[in-house]
């Protein structure tokens, strides 16, 4: 018995220390968005809350300005990450089923060539193509708009590379038992493909969502008006140059609300996928 | 209810031809079943009737309508899959009323198809349940239940029973027939083990490398197989088959070893022919001449017994005897066919001689 109890405890340990380590910084952030700045500036930062929580949050969320500068509202800009997030999460996963759908079902001229051409997009993130990629958002008059912000960022050959390895295992009978019953490439699609694709469907939203809404590069550089700010790129112009303080406070703050709908869609998502993975078979 | 024709059909993968021109009409409310070994087209021309492959020549007609061109949803056939090829998600009521759905026949219809179907099938009370919550057995009859509801022309089965294990296969086996004999649904039924061919057809349909061998209720089959391949697929243990000569008067058959086996019916015309020779391993039986064998194996399987003999040539030979066994390995013993069980082929192609 001993020897086993031993082993138990040592990936316990260690996921604790990692728990610890990892949560450290996110209880500093907590912490410090219960304080004034004063406090937080002169590098005095308590390990307990503070009293200035409420108003700290009340500001950042609906406030224009702090002390010493002046922001785009945190609701503004969550609101903005949100649509942003939604429509790439959403946009990635109907585009990409689509043409998944497409190639693993479909024998149409030059079906390999499309496959690949997909394919070979992987290799090219949006950092690579992100001067020309501006160049025509620009052009079609798309800067400081939601379609100018989700509609570069959709494209997916990774999800689309997903779907068609989950369609390749689904027995070619089921098709024809399909097509015996009726049921035409559409209704297949929509009455047996998608429910049996939920679960990688709400997978790929909680990975799509937080890539969408961790967006830096791509908003910073389609988006100059205040109201078109997402979150993150709004905390990092919060934090100044240095010429003048900073409002940590407010900064903690607003940190603490970027994190919550990346935390909400994966518990909630989560619960959506246990139940499918419990229910699913092939 | 219709008839299925099946007119010189052909079907080629590239270079390869899987079938190579197969003509047979199969009657309304007929059980055919395509036998043969694996790899030898029994799928693809039951898939070319079903409308999921192409056909490269010749016509198919249902109910006296060619087919070639139509979708397989147009055909009026339901199939029923080895993998069964149920939807996993859906309730055992949806994935049997799927189909009707799709045509647009009315809700109250479908419950009352739907819940005829499961009555006979002894499902009733797995209408809620999913495919993943059911045994094989269960989910064998699902499959078939989705096909029943459809009342179609014709049912197709392509080796419905083969992923079950023994015991189930023989009872749904008798289910097949009890609901075949309810129906009476033209039904092409495709399959590899001769058991459920003799027990289930009407007529069988031997077919190899895609050719037909022989078509044939299943008594033809197995009293006049049309060449040493129907000969040595149907019937088991198999048929032995040895080389021999008729002699030169045309009265028996001579076999290495000396052996003279009268013939039943003197062929004058063949004097001389050299000839294949099939008896079967049941239509041997001790006798005081005959073949005098040296017995390497006993295979006891309770109602009868199976003997494996070395002839003096060193040929094996198969004797079938009813009860338990009596005799031992390493034994001698003799034993004649019966005299009108000899099959006689010809020595280069392999058909029967009539
Ligand atoms: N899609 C295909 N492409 C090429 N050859 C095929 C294809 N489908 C079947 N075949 C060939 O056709 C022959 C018959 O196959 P099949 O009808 O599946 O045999 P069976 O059902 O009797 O086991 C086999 O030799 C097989 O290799
Ligand atoms: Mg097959």
């Amino acid at each position: 018995m001993k020897p086993t109890r031993f082993i138990d405890l040592v990936p316990h340990i260690v996921l604790i220390v990692g728990v610890l380590i990892f949560a450290y910084p996110i209880y500093v952030t907590l912490i410090g968005s219960t304080w004034d700045s004063g406090t937080i500036g002169r590098g005095g930062l308590p390990l307990w809350p503070g009293g200035q929580g409420l108003d700290n949050y009340a500001q950042a969320w609906a406030g224009e300005a702090g002390a010493r500068a002046k922001y785009t509202p945190v609701r503004t800009m969550m609101l903005n990450s949100l649509i942003m997030a939604l429509a790439i999460a959403l946009g990635k996963i109907a585009i990409s089923i689509l043409s998944a759908y497409a190639v693993a079902f479909f024998r149409f001229p030059l079906r390999m060539a499309f496959f690949w051409l997909i394919f070979i997009t992987l290799m090219l993130p949006v950092e690579v193509r992100i001067i020309p990629t501006y160049k025509v958002v620009a052009d079609l008059g798309l800067i400081n708009t939601y379609a100018g912000l989700a509609i570069p960022l959709i494209a997916s050959a990774t999800a689309t590379l997903l779907f068609r390895q989950f369609f390749l295992t689904i027995p070619d009978e089921l098709l024809e038992a399909a097509k015996i019953d009726g049921a035409g490439p559409v209704r297949f699609f929509i009455d047996v493909v998608l429910p049996l694709s939920r679960t990688n469907i709400a997978a790929l939203f909680v990975i799509l969502f937080i890539y969408g809404w961790n967006q830096y590069l791509w908003p910073l550089l389609v988006t100059s008006s205040g109201d078109m700010e997402t979150i993150v790129t709004g905390i990092t112009k919060m934090i100044g140059t240095g010429e003048s303080a900073n409002d940590w406070n407010l900064i903690m703050a607003t940190t603490v609300l970027a994190m919550l709908p990346p935390v909400a869609v994966v518990v909630f998502m989560q619960r959506w996928f246990v139940k499918g993975l419990v229910d699913s078979e092939k | 209810m219709a008839t299925v024709e099946i007119r010189d059909v052909r079907k080629s993968y590239g270079p390869v031809d899987a079938i190579k021109g197969i003509d047979i009409a199969i009657r309304d409310g007929e059980f055919l079943v395509l036998l043969g070994p694996s790899g030898c087209g029994k799928s693809t021309l039951l898939r070319m009737v079903a409308g999921l492959e192409g056909i490269t020549g010749g016509e198919i007609a249902i109910g006296g309508r060619v087919v070639n061109t139509l979708e397989p949803k147009d055909r009026d056939i339901a199939m029923v899959f080895q993998n069964y090829a149920l939807y996993p998600h859906m309730t055992v009521f949806d994935n049997m009323a799927y189909g009707l759905k799709i045509r647009g026949i009315p809700k109250a219809e479908i419950r009352a198809r739907v819940d005829k179907a499961a009555e006979i099938l002894e499902l009733g009370r797995f209408l809620d349940r999913r495919p993943s919550q059911l045994s094989g057995g269960q989910r064998q009859r699902v499959a078939m239940g989705r096909a029943i509801v459809r009342e179609p022309a014709a049912f197709l089965f392509d080796e419905p029973l083969s992923n079950l294990d023994a015991k189930l296969r023989t009872q749904m086996r008798v289910e097949i027939k009890r609901l075949q004999d309810r129906l009476r649904i033209t039904s092409l039924y495709v399959t590899h083990d001769q058991v459920e061919a003799m027990t289930l057809a009407d007529r069988i349909l031997v077919m190899n490398h895609g050719v037909a061998e022989q078509i044939g209720t299943p008594l033809e089959v197995y009293q006049r197989p049309a060449s040493l391949f129907v000969a040595g697929f149907i019937g088991s243990p198999p048929m032995n088959v040895l080389d021999g000569r008729i002699d030169d008067r045309g009265e028996a058959v001579l076999v290495p070893g000396g052996q003279r086996l009268p013939l039943p019916q003197p062929r004058p015309t063949d004097a001389g022919r050299p000839v294949k020779l099939g008896i079967r391993p049941e239509h041997m039986a001790v006798a005081a001449e005959g073949f005098s064998i040296e017995i390497e194996l006993v295979e006891a399987l309770g109602a009868d017994t199976v003997v494996y003999g070395r002839l003096p040539d060193g040929e094996t030979l198969l004797v079938r005897m009813a009860g338990i066994p009596t005799v031992r390995e390493r034994d001698r013993m003799t034993v004649a066919p019966q005299a009108d069980a000899l099959h006689l082929f010809d020595a280069v192609s392999g058909r029967r001689m009539e």
